[in-house]
């Protein structure tokens, strides 16, 4: 026996569709050292996860693993019996999801979910664990550590939540934890508490870990040493100093270089002329609880407008209040300098054709049942009068202005899409409007990095060819740089400070601006260890407990 | 006590050939994963379903008669068999016609199609052919008076049958195999109106309450509550009797009342379900994306979000439609239903049910009901079949 916690062997994993089996993951070799980090990423398809999963014997259903061996500490638990897993599984080997709030059951406190692996596993009695688990909540710097974990789980935070599930991976101190992108839904701020206090545990207790993510420079902060994944095969793997300076292969570098797109500034905007959409004023509420305080800001022609901010900031409340979903209780819209009716009930069918909408979660945006050519066919008929042939051109047009083959696109239907397929369909359903106004709410936050940036190439070019304006709602920085002309930074429903986005990433930054600006994670590895120290530990959000 | 002792017995020695038999499986397969990780409930699962079957082997070759007396026992366990085995070869003979004819789509489709739903759909077809034709099959009229009453079915003149009437007559001398053929049309045609009639009153007010929400909303829910809140067969029965009463002496209108009455106390789980469905679907971003397009009321219930809850309404209107048909044959079975002379499965079974008291030493004098009985079973277990196998498939789509 070497020191070799992990060892896999020629991992090959099928997935059964069509009532036929297809290779998932094609032979993938990995090496884990105790208490190494190996970062794993890849695009989503790339089998990050099922790697994950099949670390520990497990797949999902209707996946097998074909071929290869996973050996943890010389078992190979793909051989080994459903009696010797469950001994290893949660006592040795543990996993952090997703979604912590998918992930817990809603029924049951958490500290009592904390101790069911300690007392099954027989490693501690029930009182001892729930000490434990206190005092690993004080080392992940969770508010409050006695009393927490006697709350249910709809009742702390998701970034709180998540610290608690990487608690409850510790609660039986196991020598190898699966992260799988655990931080991927979480805002930027509470993402830096949350990696913090993982790298800090994986430290404090000499574990091994699997980190999977799709951001770069979130495992730049995590790993010792980096695995590319593409499409079930390793692309090349090395030290992540190593990995971040030099990578080798091509793929990677096209990772690598896709934070570099910008958009070329554009001149400063006319003062005197009346900007496309105008905010003025806008308090909006929800019940009597009011989630935007007097809102103002511009969108002029052929502008972006990036607008900034954590969620529950109020950005998307903002975008309803301008489509006319959220009547504002104070204030109202401008549109070239008309003030439009608050609800869009009351829009005429042009009002609504001014202004159209494109979603964060392209899943949703598009009616599963319908045919990309009734999907984008229906504003041209509905708003442009077009039937028939006419019809038909036109949304061939709109194909090929979103970059994808009209013929072989027009009788698919969604499901048949990738997701940033999806996305291009519904801005060219945006696009057959004619509209002069697109709100963007997060429409890149649900894609791979690769498939964003041409996204985001795509709405620039339409940009510059139809001189449409954007409100391009984000809690992506790196989005912001590349596409915004001006920047709206929102908190609690109030905009804390707007400007062009030249002066907007120049200090001096108001506070909160700069906490935002701060938190993007760079792909430098030593960029968490010198912010922390920079803030000071004590200092990151709202879990300011004494370090232990 | 003495049949408790067996029992126990024979369960404990089951449970021991279970073990034994999992332990043999275990070496002989050098430790297999699957025999390695079974539990002992499996095994004895594995043990009680093969006593199971040769149990039903050996009773299944019993003489069927004993000196002279026949063993109905054995003799319904026959048919019972025999009809099952005949379905399901059947069925495979079915499927297999269908996976080779038909267009491509229809091809891929009973490809993929297990034996339980190609049973339901032939038994369905076939059922459909019969109810449109029932002027065309049936030998006799429904109303038809013919000589001989209480015919045995079989159409063996030694044990009081005859060929003419291959399935018997009734007590007033009508023809049970006419009727039933007629039964068809009367029973599933009004059962298949009821449902389609439930379906769009509950449809279109369940999603106009999920779309508009808010005091429509409350309204239509509370309502649909209060009609829940009574027991349905109870409830229609007491209609029934009101409108039997208002109908007066023209028969079809109690059919028109009858109609209307199940198909409003059978749209409140259709309004339930489609309210349901519709709201999660309400949620959805290309709802929003059409509402903001100022798109009308209609094209938001019939274009974006009937599409997307076809699968489940149409899973519940299979389930709906044997509720409808049964409650149908219930009140025809009470007497307030489809009104005589016409032929009616639920009347056929009452007006025959005395018979089933033969069932004891003359199986095929009992048979008589049980022929109505059997239609309706066949039927309703038909539409469960396709019901369950359009649900998995819709389900397995969504994941």
């Amino acid at each position: 026996m070497s020191d070799l916690l992990l060892k896999i062997r020629g991992l090959k994993i099928e997935g059964r569709s069509d009532e036929t089996w297809n290779p998932i993951i094609n032979g993938i070799d990995v090496d884990l050292k105790k208490g190494e980090v190996l970062g794993m990423i890849g695009e989503s398809g790339a089998g990050k996860s099922t790697v994950g999963l099949a670390a520990m014997g497990y797949t999902r259903d209707g996946v097998r693993i074909s071929e290869g061996s996973v050996e943890f500490d010389g078992v190979d638990l793909v051989k080994a019996s459903a009696a010797v897993k469950r001994a290893l599984l949660g006592k040795r080997i543990a996993y952090v999801a997703q979604s912590a709030a998918a992930s817990f059951n809603p029924a049951h406190k958490l500290i009592d979910q904390h101790t069911e692996g300690p007392v099954q596993h027989g490693v501690s009695s029930r009182g001892e664990s729930e000490l434990d688990g206190i005092e690993l909540y004080r080392r992940l710097r969770l508010p409050n550590p006695e009393e927490i974990g006697f709350r249910y789980p709809h009742q702390v935070s998701g970034g709180q939540l998540q610290r608690a599930m990487t608690a409850m991976a510790m609660a039986c101190r196991p020598d190898l934890i699966i992260f799988d992108e655990p931080t991927t839904a979480l805002d930027v701020t509470t993402q830096i508490e949350v990696l913090a206090s993982i790298r800090d545990i994986v430290e404090q207790f000499d574990t091994a870990a699997i980190y999977i993510t799709h951001d770069l420079a979130v495992v730049a902060q995590m790993a010792d040493k980096i695995k590319v994944l593409l499409k079930g095969d390793e692309v090349e793997e090395a030290d992540t100093r190593t990995m971040l300076s030099s990578p080798t292969k091509d793929y990677t570098k096209s990772l690598w270089a896709v934070r570099s797109f910008e958009r070329p500034a554009k001149p400063a905007i006319n003062v005197n002329a009346t900007p496309v959409v105008s905010i003025r004023n806008v308090t909006a509420a929800y019940g009597t609880v009011d989630v935007l305080h007097d809102v103002s800001f511009d969108i002029h022609a052929g502008r972006t407008v990036a607008v900034v901010g954590e969620s529950g900031s109020g950005k998307s409340t903002a975008a309803r209040c301008i489509t006319g979903l959220l009547p504002p209780r104070i204030g109202h819209i401008e549109f070239d300098g008309e003030p439009l009716p608050v609800s869009y009930k009351q829009r005429n069918k042009g009002q609504l054709r001014q202004a159209q909408m494109i979603y964060q979660m392209a899943d949703t945006a598009l009616n599963p049942r319908k045919s990309i050519g009734e999907t984008i066919g229906r504003p041209v008929e509905f708003y442009m009068g077009l039937k028939g042939r006419e019809k038909r051109k036109r949304v061939e047009e709109l194909l090929a202005e979103i970059e994808l083959e009209p013929t072989e696109y027009f009788n698919r239907l969604p499901s048949e899409l990738s997701g940033g397929q999806k996305q291009r369909i519904g801005i060219a359903r945006a696009l057959a409007a004619e509209p002069k106004f697109i709100i963007c709410d997060e429409v890149t936050s649900a894609l791979d990095q690769l498939v964003a940036e041409g996204i985001l190439r795509l709405l620039a070019k339409l940009q510059d060819e139809l001189g449409l304006s954007y409100m391009f709602i984000t809690h992506d920085l790196a989005t912001v740089r590349s596409i915004a002309d001006e920047v709206v930074v929102m908190k609690d429903g109030e905009v804390v400070e707007q400007g062009p986005k030249k002066e907007m990433f120049k200090p001096p930054h108001h506070a909160y601006t700069d906490l935002l600006l701060s938190s993007v994670p760079e792909m430098d590895p030593d960029w968490l260890t010198n912010l922390l120290q920079e803030r000071g530990v004590d200092n990151i959000g709202d879990a300011a407990v004494d370090k232990m | 006590m003495n049949a408790l002792i067996w029992i126990i017995g024979g369960l404990i020695v089951m449970l021991a050939v279970a073990w034994a038999f999992r332990f043999a499986a275990q070496k002989a397969t050098n430790d297999k994963p699957y025999f390695r990780d079974m539990p002992l409930g499996v095994a004895f699962g594995y043990v009680f379903a093969a006593a199971a079957l040769l149990f039903s082997l050996w009773y299944f070759f019993q003489p069927q008669a004993v000196d002279g007396v026949p063993q109905p026992g054995v003799i319904f366990f026959r048919w019972a068999v025999i009809g099952l085995l005949g379905f399901a070869a059947a069925s495979w003979v079915f499927r297999t016609v269908f996976r080779n004819v038909g267009t491509e789509n229809s091809k891929k489709l009973f490809r993929s199609m297990p034996l339980t739903a190609a049973f339901g759909i032939m038994i369905i077809f076939i059922y459909a052919i019969v109810s449109i034709f029932a002027g065309l099959i049936a030998p006799y009229g429904q109303e038809e008076i013919l000589g001989a009453a209480n015919v045995v079915a079989g159409g063996d003149p030694a044990l009081g049958g005859n060929p003419e009437y291959p399935l018997g007559t009734d007590q007033i001398g009508r023809d049970i195999m006419s009727r039933l053929i007629y039964g068809a049309q009367n029973t599933v045609g009004i059962a298949f109106v009821t449902t389609c009639l439930a379906f769009f009153l509950g449809g279109s007010l369940g999603f106009l309450a999920a779309v508009l929400g808010g005091w429509l909303d409350q309204l239509l829910s509370r309502v649909v509550d209060a009609l829940m809140a009574i027991p349905s067969l109870i409830f229609s029965l007491l209609l029934m009797t009101i409108a039997t009463a208002w109908a007066g002496s023209e028969a079809w209108l109690v059919t028109i009342y009858m109609i209307f009455i199940i198909a409003v106390i059978d749209s409140t789980r259709v309004f339930r379900l489609s309210r349901a469905v519709g709201q999660s679907i309400v949620v959805m971003d290309y709802i929003e994306a059409a509402k903001l397009r100022g798109e009308g009321m209609g094209y938001l219930i019939f274009r974006e979000i009937l599409p997307n809850a076809l699968a489940p309404l149409l899973a519940e209107f299979g389930l709906r439609f044997c509720f409808v048909f049964l409650t149908i044959a219930s009140l025809s079975f009470l007497g307030v239903g489809i009104q005589p002379p016409k032929a009616d499965w639920g009347t056929m079974v009452r007006d025959l049910s005395q018979f089933i008291n033969f069932a004891a030493f003359a199986p095929n004098v009992a048979v008589t009901p049980l022929l109505a009985a059997g239609a309706i079973a066949l039927l309703t277990v038909a539409v469960n079949f396709v019901v369950d196998w359009m649900l998995h498939k819709s389900s397995g789509l969504k994941e």
